[in-house]
């Protein structure tokens, strides 16, 4: 038998690559590497009752208003998208010295009006600049109490921290409903 | 040929080729990891707009996709088009097709579920609004922006 199984010749390995080559071109050409990466948002619930904060004091509110041209408004007055992340920065951290700005920053709200001619960029952009201005005044508080920035949070192990840096800056953005001024 | 014989082989000894598989197998595995399939064929351009802030979406099975964009094929004009899966759409079927997309989920996962929400830069609010108020009437209130993610300066 020993020598019978000395005698078993090798197999023939050689076109297992030319396989695995195969297998591999065919992922190369089906498959994309982008990973999905996006702005999160809330929607809120359709509800039929009529908005609450209709009452809302007008010093909390930063209206932020882009219309058909891709222009912004904020508070009534021009801006350009630059300074956008600042103003609302500076509305959130207020804490009543403006009297223009908000008092608390629990209370402030931004308030998000565009048009239906607005572009899809402009739009993101505001958007962006406005997730920013949240992200950074968390982090600037977070690094203070903590000592650590709030995006680098651990959501597992420092929950209790996470909270009270969201009920410090809630994020309240609201989004009228879009009105048609025109101008498409 | 007859180097190549196995008996002839006493010349030149052939080049071991055995570990050959095992670092192609290697490079397979990386693309089947690092890669997600392509499962649709894109019938609007989609040129994304960028942000700073984008957050990474975690789970691919929890995306429904909506894509928004003016027609690759020229000959339908420049006019902005929704695409659902592979066929254009019209807003009033959004519903209809988030509600299918759900039913073919596990029930605990439908309020994990997040719209990934691929528009072209061109795009006007209008039409965002439009699908927009279409999520919140089917209660997908998880949406994302698709943005590419820009160099923060």
């Amino acid at each position: 038998m020993g020598s019978r199984r000395r005698d078993i010749p090798e197999i023939n390995a050689g076109s297992m690559a030319d396989i695995a080559f195969l297998l591999l071109v065919f992922f190369l050409v089906t498959t994309t590497m982008d990973i999905p990466t996006g702005l999160q948002v809330a929607l809120p619930p359709i509800s039929e009752e009529p908005p609450p904060d209709s009452k809302q004091r007008k010093r909390e509110v930063l209206e932020v208003l882009v219309n058909a041209g891709d222009q912004l408004l904020v508070e009534g007055a021009p801006l350009s998208i630059d300074r956008l992340r600042q103003k609302t920065m500076d509305h959130l951290t207020n804490e009543g010295k403006d009297p223009t700005l908000s008092t608390t920053s629990t209370k402030a709200v931004v308030s998000l009006k565009n048009d239906r001619g607005t572009s899809y960029d402009m739009y993101v952009q505001v958007y962006n600049e406005l997730t920013a201005a949240y992200n950074e005044v968390r982090d600037e508080y977070s690094m203070t109490e903590f000592g650590k920035e709030y995006s680098k949070l651990d959501p597992t192990r420092e929950k209790e921290k996470i909270k009270q840096v969201k009920a410090k800056y809630p994020k309240k953005l609201s989004e009228a409903e879009p009105v048609s001024l025109g101008g498409n | 040929m007859a180097k190549f014989k196995k008996d002839g082989g006493r010349g030149l000894p052939a080049i071991n080729t055995s570990a050959l598989p095992d670092i192609v197998f290697m490079l397979l595995f990386f693309f089947m990891v690092a890669t997600k399939m392509r499962d649709r064929e894109m019938k609007v351009r989609t040129q994304l707009p960028q942000a700073t802030e984008v957050e990474k979406l975690e789970k691919k099975s929890r995306l429904h996709y909506i894509f928004v964009g003016p027609p690759l094929d020229e000959a339908l004009g420049t006019t902005p088009r929704i695409q659902l899966d592979d066929a254009f759409a019209k807003v009033n079927q959004i519903q209809e097709y988030i509600t299918l997309k759900n039913s073919q989920k596990d029930e605990k996962e439908i309020p994990y579920m997040t719209t990934s929400l691929k528009a072209d830069k061109v795009v006007k609010m209008g039409i965002i609004t439009d699908i927009k108020q279409e999520l919140r009437e089917v209660n997908a209130l998880k949406l994302s922006y698709t943005a590419s993610k820009a160099v923060d300066n």
